[in-house]
């Protein structure tokens, strides 16, 4: 698609001046990622109610799994709330979101109601997906949740192809492809990148970096480890982030949603982030040491920083907080419920949305 | 209300697991997420995570423990103000928790959900009489066909490797960018996975993207985002989300080409539930029917032949003819031996048909033009009234679209068989490059004609 880019503009791009336009955008701002906004009370309850729902959602349906309520592959986004949580907070309404596996989280920042997603865990009839999906495919058209999807990397090149709708219809609106460290290193996403920045799609790329894909830490699998910079031989910016401050991803996701809603083409953000559980259910992580996961859990955990400050300006009393994590707690445990009650899908279902 | 604390099951397969060793003991106070315990399962040893917050006020099952049950009570956890006389002397049982292997059993203990129905296809609509049948190349058909749907739906636009600049590799694009712009006309890098990906997104938000692969073989790198991605979205989204995209292009062996491109796809894409698969032969039917897939709300595979695009064909002087997906055609009437066969493998099928007009045999030559759904009730209807089948194509023979339909009109009408069902199809080879080994890896117009010899055991 070419419609801002003529035969005259892309030889002006293809010279000097793009790589002169990005050193003018990295100077003229403080860069992408350097920034912590400044949170007010309301924000601050909200992301910390927002991020504990998240955090509280993803205990119960680890425990749904223990019990047997919920199969297959579950992939729980404790630690990371953080990244979504922020991001959430700088979309605007049509804005997209799309990522991978791990993406309960996602859904519920996105607005979808814990009592569907949890019924999509245990395979019932009120899931999303009415139960044909699981925890890696759940969708909300009506949320602008384009999934959950299985296979390590494809939502990339299906979230630029959001990216190509919105550019196609002009409609200001920008896609956030989500994706990790481990997808980093597929092919499709530097056939994405290629596209997107050839097109300046709408389109931000959140490398949500946990620092293992699976059981492979990031440095045994990349030979660049840097994922901000992955997009350099396309010439797309991309900025590192700390991915556990929830204030620092909303300023960097603003700053990049406006650099893609501007027509200036993608953007990638690097999250900076810590998976504490396995990479699935049956990890029994290995190939990390527990003073790790223990040291991150104490001094960085996305939540208990939030806490500290509320308590440190007065914003919230303890008791204030327990009330807000008991009405967090009830809202999981009505999820659960109702996920454990809830009817497994009809018979009939087998062979229906095969086809249109 | 004291809590228990379940064995919990640690992958998809768990039944049972040792408790091998308790973290905290009786009297510790533990918040979420405190490890409170290792388990070892058949595969690895895990750590069990406290989900709620409390004091542990009884280990049920000790350390050391072997062939613990999932869900079996481990511990008791006390809340605030709790103490251990409040845990009841009989453990509660746990809650009707399903065990992973007897989940399953509310859908087995069921008879099995009948497949639904075949849906009715409606048949060609009626052609008035004295239309203008204007003799049309299938290459411009296709190209008529692209038009016609861009402007009738600025929704629909056309992506791919040479489609708008350089007018289409085999020239199927030719015109359409003077006409519709670089905006529904996009040229794409040479990057198959990518823009396959591309346009199942932009079709997941609603546009109608015709993906252009300059020839099926490079859609193998595309494979994942057509089937993971396209086929099966609206399945896995419990119909909320769709692809409503058309992949095409030339498929199938061209000429001297060798074995990289020179394939045909059809019975691959048609093993797959959530796709429609046309690999039409005349030009009537390449517009009809690519008319069609833009407009059907499903992801489309579109399989055309180099070789026939260059062949000419009657299409008739409508302003929308539109055919339906889903639906065979009888290509030539007869009496005495079914043929079968659908895209390219049509000439080698009419030409069989002609000679062996002349030998006194009359076959019925049924265009399949859709290989999924597969209209079988028009074949067997055929084979009711012949008895005999045989099937043609250029693919390779094992697992081919004609040991489907031998292994379905068998199932379905083998009362109605005279003679066992015969396939005509590519040899069991790469192709080949030089001329006549390639000639030999084909099927061809007397490998026809012998299969409706043998099946009407005629000398």
């Amino acid at each position: 698609m070419a419609p801002r880019k003529s035969a005259a503009s892309a030889g002006r791009r293809a010279g000097a001046s793009k790589s002169a336009k990005s050193r003018s955008g990295k100077s003229a701002k403080p860069a992408i990622g350097t920034e912590i906004a400044e949170f007010d009370k309301e924000q601050e309850l909200g992301v910390y109610r927002e991020m504990l729902l998240i955090r509280r959602f993803e205990e119960k349906a680890g425990q749904l799994y223990g019990m047997g309520f919920i199969g297959g592959f579950c992939h729980l986004y404790i630690g990371q709330e953080a990244v979504i949580t922020g991001i959430q907070h700088a979309m605007r309404d049509g804005d997209q979101l799309i990522t991978g596996y791990r993406d309960h989280g996602h859904m519920l920042a996105a607005g979808m109601t814990a009592r569907g997603v949890m019924a999509e865990l245990t395979g019932r009839q009120s899931g999303y997906s009415r139960g044909k999906g699981g925890s890696m495919h759940m969708f909300s058209f009506e949320k602008n949740f384009f999934g959950g999807h299985g296979i390590v990397g494809a939502q990339v090149p299906l979230g630029t192809g959001l990216a190509f709708a919105n550019r196609y219809r002009d409609n200001g609106n920008v896609s956030i492809a989500f994706y990790g460290d481990g997808a980093s290193n597929q092919g499709q996403v530097y056939e994405s990148f290629n596209m997107a920045e050839l097109w300046e799609l709408p389109v931000v790329y959140v490398v949500e970096n946990n620092r293992y894909a699976m059981g492979t830490a990031v440095s045994r699998a990349s030979a660049q480890t840097d994922f901000s910079q992955r997009g350099v031989s396309f010439n797309i910016p991309g900025y590192q982030v700390d991915g556990m401050d929830v204030r620092a991803v909303f300023a960097a996701a603003e700053a990049a949603l406006e650099h893609a809603r501007s027509g200036n083409g993608p953007i990638i953000l690097e999250m900076l982030t810590y998976r504490y559980r396995g990479h699935s259910m049956s990890d029994p992580a290995k190939y990390r040491s527990k003073d790790e996961v223990q040291k991150m859990r104490s001094e960085h955990d996305p939540i208990e920083q939030v806490k500290v400050r509320l308590l440190e300006k007065g914003w919230a009393s303890e008791d204030e907080l327990k009330a807000i994590d008991k009405s967090v707690r009830d809202i999981v445990a009505d999820s659960a419920e109702f996920a454990q009650t809830d009817p497994e899908p009809d018979p009939s279902e087998l062979y229906t949305d095969i086809l249109a | 209300m004291p809590i228990d604390i379940l064995m919990p099951a640690l992958s998809p397969t768990m039944e049972e697991g040792t408790l091998a060793k308790w973290l905290k003991h009786e009297g510790d106070s533990v918040t979420s997420g405190d490890v409170i315990a290792e388990i070892e399962t058949d595969k690895a040893t895990m750590e069990v995570e406290a989900v709620d917050e409390g004091t542990i006020g009884k280990i049920v099952v000790p350390e050391g423990s072997e062939g613990v049950k999932v869900n079996a009570v481990i511990a008791v956890l006390l809340g605030d103000g709790e103490t251990a006389a409040d845990i009841g002397t009989e453990t509660p049982a746990a809650t009707p928790a399903p065990a992973p292997a007897e989940a399953p059993a509310p859908v087995a203990a069921e008879p099995a959900a009948a497949a639904p129905a075949t849906a009715e296809v409606p048949s060609d609509p009626d052609i008035p009489a004295g239309t203008e049948m204007v003799p049309t190349t299938v290459r411009e058909a296709l190209r008529d066909a692209m038009a016609e749907e861009m402007r009738a739906d600025d929704d629909v636009f056309v992506m791919g490797e040479e489609v708008a600049e350089y007018q289409g590799a085999y020239k199927v694009t030719q015109g359409l960018l003077d006409e519709f712009g670089a905006r529904r006309v996009v040229d794409t890098p040479i990057t198959e996975h990518g823009f396959a990906g591309v346009g199942v997104g932009a079709a997941m938000a609603g546009l109608k993207p015709i993906v252009e692969f300059m020839t099926f073989n490079f859609a193998m790198q595309a494979m994942d985002q057509i089937i993971n991605s396209a086929a099966k979205t609206r399945y896995m989204s419990g119909g909320q989300m769709h692809a409503p995209v058309v992949f095409r292009g030339p498929n199938g062996a061209a000429a001297r080409v060798a074995a990289q491109h020179s394939q045909c796809y059809a019975s691959w894409y048609s093993h797959v539930p959530g796709l429609k698969v046309v690999m039409p032969y005349t030009a009537a039917d390449a517009k009809g029917l690519l008319k069609a897939a833009i407009r059907d709300p499903n992801p489309i595979i579109f399989l055309e032949n180099e070789i026939l695009y260059g062949h000419t064909f009657d299409v008739p002087k409508l302003d929308d003819f539109v055919l339906p997906i889903g639906k065979a055609r009888i290509h030539r009437a007869g009496n005495d031996v079914t043929i079968v066969s659908f895209g390219i493998g049509m000439t080698y099928a009419e030409q069989a048909a002609e000679e062996l007009s002349g030998m006194g045999i009359e076959a019925e030559v049924i265009d399949l033009r859709t290989i999924r759904p597969m209209d079988l009730p028009t074949v067997i209807e055929s084979v009711k009234k012949t008895g005999r089948l045989v099937t043609v194509e250029e693919g390779f023979p094992q697992s081919s679209v004609g040991t489907e339909i031998a292994t379905r009109v068998m199932q379905q009408a083998f009362d109605y068989l005279d003679a066992p069902i015969l396939t005509v199809a590519g040899k069991d080879v790469p192709m080949p490059y030089a001329a006549n080994l390639e000639k030999l890896a084909l099927p061809n117009v007397a490998e026809v004609v012998d299969a409706v010899k043998a099946v009407t055991y005629t000398a």
